[in-house]
C-alpha cells in the first residue's frame, strides 16, 4: 500500500471575534517556478539562497510607465536610479528601454559610464559630490544637480578654473502635503533659498541653470503630493522665464513611487494599498499642462523612478534551515537568509511563498534569518503551511534595494542571476567566495602567526 | 494519558475545550494523534500508526509528535503538569 504525504500535525488556536494579529493566509499555492524555471532546479544550480531577476518583469514595468506617462505629456525622460539596483545588467536592460542614468556618487557615476552611458546622459545627484567627481561630471558635460550653497561655490570655483560652462539644476524641497516633509536635501521652496540658489546661478554667469529638481521622499502612497510637486516646480520655471528671461529644458521629479510591498504596520496589504503608475501619472501631467506653458515651452519631464521599476521583478529563493519553538508557544522557523541579504526587511513584511505543494492548514510562526544576531528578523508574525527543514520558500518583490543595500556580514554573499527574455538564465553577479573577501585584507608582518 | 477528557472533536479538524471556551483547528494528523490520545494510548503506539500509513520516518515523526504534545500543554488541553504522552 502506497503510504499518504505526510504533514506535521499543527494546531491553531481560533481568536473568534478579534482581528488576528499575525493577519490572515495569504498563500494558497505554492510557488514552484520563476519565469518557467523550477526553483529547485534554480537553488540545485546556483546554491542557495539565490536572487533571481525576471528581466520580462523589469521591461514589462518600464513599458508600463512609459505608456502611462507618455500618453497623458508629451516629453517624458526616464533616468534608472542607480542606487536601487545597479547591476551592470540591470542598469543595462533600462538603459536599452531608452532610461539615462541617475547616480548620487562618484562610484556610481563611474559605473554608469562603464556601462557606456553617455555624460550628457547621467544625471549626477546628492549632497556629497568630492571636487574630482565634480570635475569628471563636468568634463563629461553631465547634468550636475546642486543639492547646497557650499556645492554651488564649488562648482562655479571649477567652472571657473576648467574654462567650461557646467550644466546645472538644483534640487528643490517642499511642502507637499505628506509628512515628515523632507528638507534635508536641497534648497527649500517655501522660505526662498531654492530661489536665491537660482539668482546666484543665473547672476554668477558661470553655471548653464537648465533644469529643476525634486524628489520628495520614497514610497509615497499619495499621489496627489507629487500633483503639488509638479505645479510647484513648474510655477519656478515661468518665474525664471519671467524674471530673467530664461527658458528652463526640464523638471525633474525624482523617484519614490511605491511598489506592492507591505510597509511593516501598515494595516492593507502592499498590493491593495500601492497606488497604479497611472495614478501617479494623472496628477503630475495635468500640473504641468495645466500650469500656463506655451506649448514649445513645455519642459521634459524626467523621472527617477526606482522600486516601481524593478521590486516585482526580484525573488529571493531559499532554504529552511530548522523549526523550533520559542519558549511562549510560537513557531520559529530559521531560514537561510536573513537580514543581511534582505535589507527590505527592516521596512516591509514581505510575501514569503512555499515552494512546494502544502494542504489547506497553516501555523502563525516567526521567520528568522541564519545571523547569531538578534536583530535577525525576516517576519514577526507570518501565517503560512508547516515548513520542514529542507523546504524551499520563494520572497516576492525584492527588486528593489536589496542587491545594494546587502551586507556582508557573517557569512557570504549569494548569486544573483537573471532569467532573460528569452528565458535562458544568467549569472549577472558570481556567489561571494572566501577569497573575494579576503584579498582586500592585510595582516601586518608581525601579526601573521597567532602564535597559538 | 492526560488529555482532557471532555475535549470535544470534530471530523473537520475543529477542537473545542468547553473548561475554557477556547477553540483551536488542527490539521488531519493533529487530528488523529489527539484522537489517540483520548484513547489513552501511548508516544510509541502513536509512532507505530502513524509511520504505518504516512511517509515519515521514526525519529522524524518523534520530533515532530514531541513538539504538538508541548504545544497542546501550551494551550492548557492537557490534564495537570504530566506529559501528555507520558
Ligand atoms: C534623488 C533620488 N532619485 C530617485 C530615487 C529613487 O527612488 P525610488 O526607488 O523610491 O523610486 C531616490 C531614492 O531615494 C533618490 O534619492
Amino acid at each position: 500500500m502506497k503510504k499518504q504525504a505526510y504533514e506535521r500535525p499543527i494546531i491553531q488556536k481560533l481568536n473568534t471575534g478579534l482581528m488576528n494579529k499575525y493577519g490572515t493566509k495569504t498563500e494558497y499555492e505554492p510557488v514552484t517556478h520563476i519565469d518557467g524555471h523550477a526553483v529547485h532546479d534554480l537553488l540545485q544550480a546556483h546554491g542557495s539562497p539565490l536572487f533571481v531577476l525576471s528581466e520580462k518583469t523589469m521591461r514589462q514595468a518600464f513599458r508600463d510607465a512609459n505608456r502611462a506617462f507618455k500618453t497623458r505629456y508629451p516629453k517624458v525622460q526616464f533616468a534608472w536610479s542607480y542606487k536601487t539596483n545597479y547591476l551592470s545588467a540591470v542598469c543595462n536592460v533600462y538603459h536599452q528601454e531608452g532610461s539615462w542614468a541617475e547616480v548620487v556618487s562618484g562610484f556610481e557615476y563611474r559605473k554608469a559610464l562603464d556601462n557606456k552611458v553617455p555624460g550628457t546622459k547621467i544625471i549626477f545627484n546628492g549632497p556629497a559630490k568630492t571636487g574630482e567627481e565634480l570635475e569628471l561630471a563636468i568634463r563629461h558635460d553631465s547634468l550636475i544637480h546642486i543639492d547646497h550653497f557650499d556645492e554651488l561655490y564649488s562648482l562655479t570655483q571649477l567652472a571657473e578654473n576648467m574654462n567650461r560652462r557646467p550644466r546645472v539644476a538644483i534640487r528643490v524641497n517642499m511642502d507637499t502635503g505628506v509628512y515628515p516633509m523632507w528638507d534635508r536635501f536641497g534648497f527649500n521652496y517655501e522660505d526662498g533659498q531654492a530661489r536665491d540658489a537660482i539668482h546666484m546661478i543665473v547672476q554668477g554667469d558661470k553655471l548653464e541653470l537648465v533644469g529643476l529638481h525634486c524628489h520628495i521622499g520614497t514610497f509615497m502612497l499619495s499621489p496627489s503630493a507629487y500633483g503639488v510637486a509638479a505645479a510647484k516646480l513648474s510655477q519656478l520655471v515661468m518665474e525664471v522665464k519671467k524674471t530673467y528671461g530664461k527658458t528652463l529644458q526640464y523638471i525633474d521629479l525624482g523617484g519614490g513611487f511605491a511598489s506592492k510591498n507591505t510597509l511593516k504596520g501598515s494595516y492593507l496589504q502592499g498590493v491593495d494599498a500601492c497606488p497604479t503608475i497611472d495614478q501617479y501619472a494623472e496628477p503630475i501631467c495635468t500640473a504641468i499642462l495645466n500650469a500656463g506653458f506655451t506649448e514649445d515651452e513645455l519642459p521634459l519631464l524626467i523621472l527617477e523612478t526606482g522600486r516601481a521599476l524593478i521590486d516585482e521583478a526580484g525573488y529571493l529563493l531559499g532554504t529552511v534551515v530548522s523549526n523550533k519553538r520559542l519558549a511562549d508557544g510560537r513557531r520559529a522557523t530559521i531560514l537561510d537568509f536573513g537580514v543581511n541579504i534582505l535589507f527590505t526587511s527592516f521596512w516591509y513584511d514581505h510575501r514569503i511563498s512555499p515552494a512546494q505543494p502544502f494542504g489547506q492548514y497553516t501555523e502563525d510562526a516567526v521567520l528568522y534569518g541564519p545571523l547569531c544576531m538578534n536583530i535577525d528578523v525576516v517576519r514577526e508574525h507570518i501565517t503560512l503551511p508547516p515548513l520542514k527543514k529542507d523546504d524551499r520558500v520563494v520572497v516576492h518583490t525584492v527588486g528593489a534595494y536589496n542587491m545594494t543595500q546587502w551586507m556582508q556580514f557573517i557569512t557570504l554573499r549569494p548569486a544573483v542571476v537573471m532569467v532573460g527574455k528569452d528565458q535562458t538564465v544568467s549569472v549577472v553577479r558570481k556567489r561571494e567566495t572566501m577569497a573575494s573577501i579576503q584579498q582586500e585584507e592585510q595582516v601586518p608582518e608581525h601579526l601573521k602567526h597567532p602564535d597559538l | 494519558m492526560k488529555l482532557k477528557k471532555n475535549i470535544a472533536l470534530s471530523d473537520t479538524g475543529f477542537v473545542f475545550d468547553p473548561s475554557t471556551g477556547n477553540s483551536f483547528t488542527v490539521n488531519p494528523i493533529g487530528l488523529e494523534i489527539i484522537g489517540y490520545l483520548k484513547e489513552g494510548r501511548n508516544a510509541e503506539e502513536i509512532k507505530r500508526e502513524i509511520t504505518a500509513r504516512y511517509e515519515t520516518d521514526g525519529p522524524g515523526f518523534e520530533k515532530d509528535l514531541a513538539d504538538f504534545v508541548n504545544m497542546l500543554q501550551k494551550l492548557k488541553l492537557t490534564d495537570g503538569n504530566g506529559k501528555a504522552t507520558d
